[in-house]
């Protein structure tokens, strides 16, 4: 069971959240190639270690809001608003 | 294995000759059962090979079992992180079964039943297949048409499908609970599919590889590439750098982190799957029942335990172990169709790191790295598709040319849109 803290209602579990999958995945702008529709479609990061991703409070404040999570120990590193760039963590926090 | 060393260059033949069968081991019982050899060898990697597959899964044995018995490419080793069977292809449900909505999913899933059907002969290993039918329920009206849909599509691809009534369901399986929280409706079945016993197949298929020549390294993860002018010309492990012509990356859950280390980056998210047994209990239960609607499936293994599984944890995981919200509802779900086994205790239970595509089909085939063949993209259904995912991915890697089977599962049908969405055809549960 994750704990995940709302920044607006603080720890709860995680079966009141809805995920949204990887964060900062930018829509390309303008007439944009196959190529850069495909990456922003469907490519993912995918890494081992600290993950940045979105979640929703659905069955609470309904808010999104970004976090950075260990994916691997589940340790919940950062969350931060989702207009705001990612943390980055002086372990570089990824693995093999 | 016990620890004893065994030599790397043991004769291929002494391997062969232990062929299994009710001979050997009436001469192996006069010899009280102490000497029988391991089923396959463990050398230390040689410094260059043909080929290299990285995964010790059942994806990457059968690659390198068929590499070697249908291409006579013998100079193969098999690089494992952990050891065989320790990952997803000890981790899984072990159902078989090929009852897709596409016809490429069809054909290729058809193809994997077929070779499956007959690999405990070939393989001289017996996979106990149990072809004791996958019965996939309805709980209204709109999942009764959905499935008519699916099981009329499956028989038009020239697979066996049958429809079937409520009173069709209870006579198949006696203990199930119609009048469920949603009630049961109708559903259809595949009588060919069934379940295999998964640590046979990866057992049987390390042998048969080891036994034509392969090398198959445990404890081996490989730490990265060493490329060339958009090749690799070798892969980087505690043993050195270990060279070869050709590679093949059947890793699963890993996929993302290996093929980015090659400058690849794949469309796959990596979630942990997760399934249980309960303590065994005399057979009780026929067919692996399907339910998609309260997403959990069910089966009787050999020995007596119930398997249940359901839906993946949904959001990024590396953990080989998954949340208790899941299993909770997936004892639940089982508990509602078979309110007999609520009273038994589960006894183990597990996660696995799957690799799911946007379109919940395989990716397979080659890649924008020249020598680099993958094998992936399976999500929560890789296990059925073990042989003939190693068939296919060893003609390809042998005629550099894709195998008409995978063909349309190749990694730039996500550029072209030519997806293959058996999750909205088949509801293929992720």
């Amino acid at each position: 069971m994750l704990r995940i803290p709302c920044p607006c209602c603080g720890p709860r579990d995680e079966t009141e959240f809805v995920y949204g999958g990887e964060s900062h995945i930018a829509r390309p702008a303008g007439a944009a190639s196959d190529r850069s529709w495909t990456d922003y479609l469907y490519v993912r990061r995918n890494v081992k270690g600290i993950f940045y991703e979105r979640w929703q409070h659905a069955r609470g404040c309904r808010q999104w809001f970004n976090v950075a999570r260990d994916n691997v120990t589940h340790e919940i590193r950062g969350v931060y608003r989702m207009d705001e760039s990612r943390p980055v963590f002086d372990d570089g926090g990824e693995r093999l | 294995m016990d620890g004893r060393a065994i030599p790397a260059t043991l004769p291929l033949a002494s391997m062969t000759n232990n062929k299994y069968s009710i001979g050997s081991i009436i001469r192996h019982a006069f010899r009280g059962h102490r000497d029988w050899p391991p089923a396959w060898r463990t050398p230390a990697p040689r410094s260059s090979y043909d080929v290299i597959v990285i995964g010790g899964g059942g994806h990457g044995l059968a690659t390198a079992y068929f590499l070697a018995r249908n291409h006579g490419i013998r100079n193969v080793a098999v690089l494992e992180r952990g050891w065989i069977g320790g990952g997803n292809s000890g981790r899984n449900t072990q159902v078989v079964r090929s009852n897709y909505f596409y016809k490429s999913s069809v054909d290729f899933f058809e193809h994997s039943l077929r070779l499956y059907e007959r690999l405990s002969d070939t393989l001289n290993f017996n996979l106990m297949l149990s072809q004791r039918g996958i019965m996939t329920l309805a709980h209204s009206r709109h999942d009764l048409e959905a499935n008519r849909r699916w099981a009329n599509a499956i028989q038009l691809n020239g697979v066996d499908s049958e429809i079937l009534s409520r009173a069709d369901v209870k006579r198949i399986e006696p203990l199930i609970n119609l009048d469920a929280r949603f009630p049961v409706y109708g559903g259809f079945i595949q009588w060919r599919g069934g379940i295999v016993r998964h640590d046979a197949v990866n057992w049987g298929l390390a042998r048969a590889a080891s036994a034509l020549g392969v090398d198959i390294v445990q404890n081996c993860p490989v730490s990265g590439f060493e490329m060339r002018d958009g090749r690799i010309t070798g892969v980087a492990t505690p043993h050195g750098v270990l060279r070869a012509d050709r590679f093949a990356l059947c890793v699963a859950g890993h996929s993302s982190v290996l093929a980015a280390k090659a400058g690849l980056r794949l469309p796959i998210v990596s979630m942990g799957l997760q399934a249980m047994v309960t303590e065994p209990v005399k057979p009780m239960l026929k067919t692996v029942t399907l339910s998609p609607a309260v997403h959990v499936y069910t089966s009787q293994s050999d020995r007596g335990e119930i398997v249940i599984g359901g839906g993946a944890d949904l959001y990024s995981s590396y953990a080989q172990r998954g949340s208790l919200p899941v299993i909770e509802d997936n004892a639940a779900a089982a508990v509602e169709l078979f309110p007999a086994v609520a009273r038994l205790k589960l006894m183990r239970h597990w996660a696995g790191i799957v690799d799911i595509s946007p379109d919940t089909s395989p990716i397979m085939g080659k890649t924008p790295v020249e020598n680099l063949y993958i094998n992936c993209g399976w999500g929560t259904g890789g296990f059925k598709a073990i042989p003939a995912g190693g068939d296919t991915l060893a003609y390809t890697i042998a005629n550099d040319r894709p195998h008409p089977l995978i063909a349309p599962f190749a990694l730039d049908r996500f550029e072209r849109g030519a997806l293959i969405d058996e999750g909205a055809a088949a509801g293929v549960a992720h």
